[in-house]
């Protein structure tokens, strides 16, 4: 689905800390599987993903989704492409504040000006999915850990995304909500989707759901399961 | 256009969900924003509608006034200097004033005296303006005395009371024959206070000023359009010294908008970078971020207009009432006709409402063109 | 309702009250008119010239009547007694060379 070739990311380009946080990557994501980035923090895992989500252009290199190379879009082309095509579930879990789980969940849905009566019937459906139509009305600062990343799964999925981009998703979770984390991106395999996620965690970089494990280093892949 | 609207509405809801979060802060500003554009508002109705109603009003004063100087000073008319102008071509009727200043102890306010040129009262009675009216408490048919400079008393009949419609021109005359007027100042007989000239041709009225200025080089001529002009210009100091002041209130508001907006806080910084990275593009931060400029300054422009015109057409500018009445004890009661200068609403509306919007614009563009990925590197 | 909504009709309304603000100011002329008709009327027969705003001193009481120099007094460095002095400017001839006469 999604093609890196010569992949190379610097920040503080020209300056006297100038720092290659990718140095090189080649690497092939294919559609409806569920890959992990592992690697210790710093091993530009983090920073692939930007690149991947359209979050932010390869300083080299090209990325090619569906064949395309989208590296060279300019940002309303890539905005799109992530709004359409992509779902993210940040390790912050990034929710806005003060809004109801509800809104919070459609947000992304927003710039597509689509109905919100569609919109809310779509997001309680999520919501009941996960198990938290309950909540529905609660501001998410009032949730908890794992209720409020499983609203972030939720606003995750209101477009619909063929790709979902999951970062660190079990760094903030006990044991017990991360396997019920792996429950639910098992279910988003089944139907389908895309899944990439990083994590340095045992319990998701062993689990059974993950059908692809890829290890780096130093903005480097060094090896793959 | 549907899809345009809807995208709009979403917009506006986040924009009113972020404003309601800071709730205090923001309607503490749109007090204040409001509160400003009032007293702009208030400011610029009544002085243009006072002017209009100057202007309107006397049109149909005397289109030339002469007056006598001596030594720089305004001095009666001597008699025989009316035939000394002698005919002057296009003067059609020339008239001798008389009207004075008399300070009445017992109030503590100056009337004018004033001898009316067509039926004037009946030896012993007096008209009264509105303002006298409530100031001494008179009506018609009561007596008054007023104590003349030459230490008599003096008693007169109100036969009258001006209406109260015309007190704005009217507030503090007091009309008497020429018989009493002259009796009461002790002015001598064939003296006059100036002379009122009419002159039928507009066109005309400077050249006969020239003509008077050659014929009497004493004399001062005081045109209509030289009233006119007085009156256009009334208030523009007091305008100056208010907008001077309230131009420390608008830096004031200035700072505290530009600091609202631009001190834009890491909060909001990183909303706009997780907007952004779940597909918002930049154009929508900045859209939503209009709407919330355009709305609050809209609210505050349109609520502190209309309280401006209830406040100065509806409650006769009662705010600014201890500055206009300075210190004069005679104060006319008045209600301005309105009128509204568009021009000038759209000015109050251009300083008011564009600075804010471009306020609130300035710092998201620059917060919105930076890269979506920041939201991952927290 | 939609919180947008709200908005939408929150300023309609303020709109709406804007646009009244000229129908009112309209009929309000429209009744003054008569009263204006007997300010005028007064001002043509008594041939007055100013406004009775500032009755406390004559060059308050009729700014336009008054000596070009009594906006200060008897000396331009007299210091202003009454507080409309600062609402009626000097008389427009001090400007002008030649003051004292309009006509030259």
């Amino acid at each position: 689905m999604i093609e890196l070739s010569g992949i190379r990311k610097a920040f503080n380009q020209g300056h006297d800390n100038e720092y290659w946080a990718l140095d090189g990557i080649d690497l092939s994501i294919e559609a409806k599987k569920v890959t992990a980035l592992r690697g210790p923090s710093g091993s530009g895992k983090t920073t692939l993903l930007t690149i991947v989500g359209c979050l932010a252009r390869p300083t080299e290199g090209r990325v090619r989704l569906l064949g395309e190379d989208i590296s060279g879009l300019p940002e309303r082309f890539l905005t799109e492409i992530r709004r359409k095509r992509f779902g993210f579930i940040f390790q912050q879990f990034n929710l806005i504040k003060g809004l109801s789980a509800l809104d919070n969940i459609i947000l992304p849905a927003y710039p597509t000006g689509r109905p919100r009566r569609e919109l809310l019937e779509r997001a309680e459906e999520l919501l009941a999915g996960l198990k938290l139509g309950h909540r529905r009305h609660a501001k998410v600062e009032w949730l908890s850990g794992g209720e409020q990343q499983r609203v972030a799964i939720c606003r995750a999925l209101i477009n619909d995304p063929e790709l979902v981009i999951a970062d660190e998703p079990t760094a903030n979770l006990d044991t017990h909500l991360s396997r019920e984390f792996m429950g639910i991106l098992e279910g988003l395999a089944d139907q389908g989707r895309t899944i990439l996620l990083t994590s340095h965690d045992p319990l998701v970089v062993e689990s059974d759901v993950v059908q692809r494990v890829i290890d780096m280093r130093d903005g480097k892949l060094i090896d793959e399961h | 256009m549907k899809l345009w609207l809807a995208k709009q509405r979403y917009l506006i809801d986040f924009t009113l969900a972020s404003l309601a979060r800071r709730k205090t802060r923001n309607l503490g500003l749109l007090l204040v924003y409001t509160l400003l554009v009032f007293m702009l508002a208030s400011v610029t109705l009544y002085t243009h509608a006072l002017r209009q109603e100057a202007a309107r009003v006397l049109a149909a004063s005397p289109e030339v006034i002469v007056q006598r100087m001596v030594a720089g000073r305004h001095d009666l008319i001597p008699p025989g200097y009316m035939e000394k102008i002698g005919r002057i071509r296009g003067v059609q009727k020339m008239e001798g004033r008389l009207w004075g200043y008399y300070y009445d102890a017992v109030t503590k306010a100056n009337y004018t005296f004033m001898v009316p040129a067509g039926n004037p009262p009946a030896a012993g009675e007096i008209v009264v303006g509105p303002a006298l009216e409530r100031s001494r408490g008179l009506a018609k048919d009561n007596g008054i005395s007023f104590r003349s400079y030459s230490g008599k008393l003096h008693t007169f009949i109100v036969a009258d009371v001006l209406p109260q419609a015309s007190e704005l021109v009217s507030a503090d005359l007091v009309l008497m024959s020429e018989q009493n007027f002259r009796a009461f100042f002790d002015y001598p007989v064939g003296h006059y206070t100036d002379i009122a000239l009419s002159v039928a041709n507009p066109q005309e009225v400077r050249n006969v000023a020239v003509k008077l200025g050659a014929a009497l080089p004493d004399a001062r001529p005081i045109l209509r359009d030289e009233v006119l002009r007085t009156y256009a210009s009334i208030y523009d100091w007091r305008e100056g010294i208010v907008l001077a002041l309230l131009s420390a209130a608008i830096l004031a508001f200035g700072i505290l908008a530009w600091e609202k907006a631009s001190g834009l806080s890491a909060e909001e910084k990183r909303e706009i970078g997780i907007l952004k990275a779940i597909g918002w593009e930049t154009g929508d931060v900045i859209k939503m971020k209009f709407w919330e400029g355009l709305l609050i300054s809209l609210t505050a422009f349109l609520a502190g207009f209309v309280a401006a015109y209830v406040h100065v057409f509806h409650f006769a500018a009662s705010l600014f009432e201890p500055v206009l009445k300075g210190w004069a004890v005679l104060y006319p009661r008045f209600q301005l006709t309105p009128h509204i200068d568009g021009l000038q609403v759209a000015t109050l509306f251009f300083f008011t409402v564009v600075p804010y919007a471009a306020a609130v614009l300035v710092p998201i563009w620059k917060a919105a063109i930076t890269d979506p990925d920041s939201v991952m590197r927290s | 309702m939609r919180p947008a909504d709200r908005a939408f009709l929150l300023l309609a309304a303020g709109i709406c009250a804007f646009a009244l603000c000229f129908v009112d100011a309209a009929r309000l002329r429209a009744v003054a008119g008569a009263d204006e008709a007997e300010r005028t009327r007064l001002v043509a027969q008594l041939r007055l010239t100013d406004l009775a705003l500032f009755t406390e001193a004559r060059y308050t009481r009729h700014p336009s009547q008054a000596d070009l120099h009594s906006a200060f007094q008897d000396h331009p460095l007299a210091l202003e007694h009454f507080p409309t002095g600062s609402l009626i400017a000097p008389p427009a001839g001090l400007a002008k060379v030649g003051a004292g006469d309009t006509a030259k």
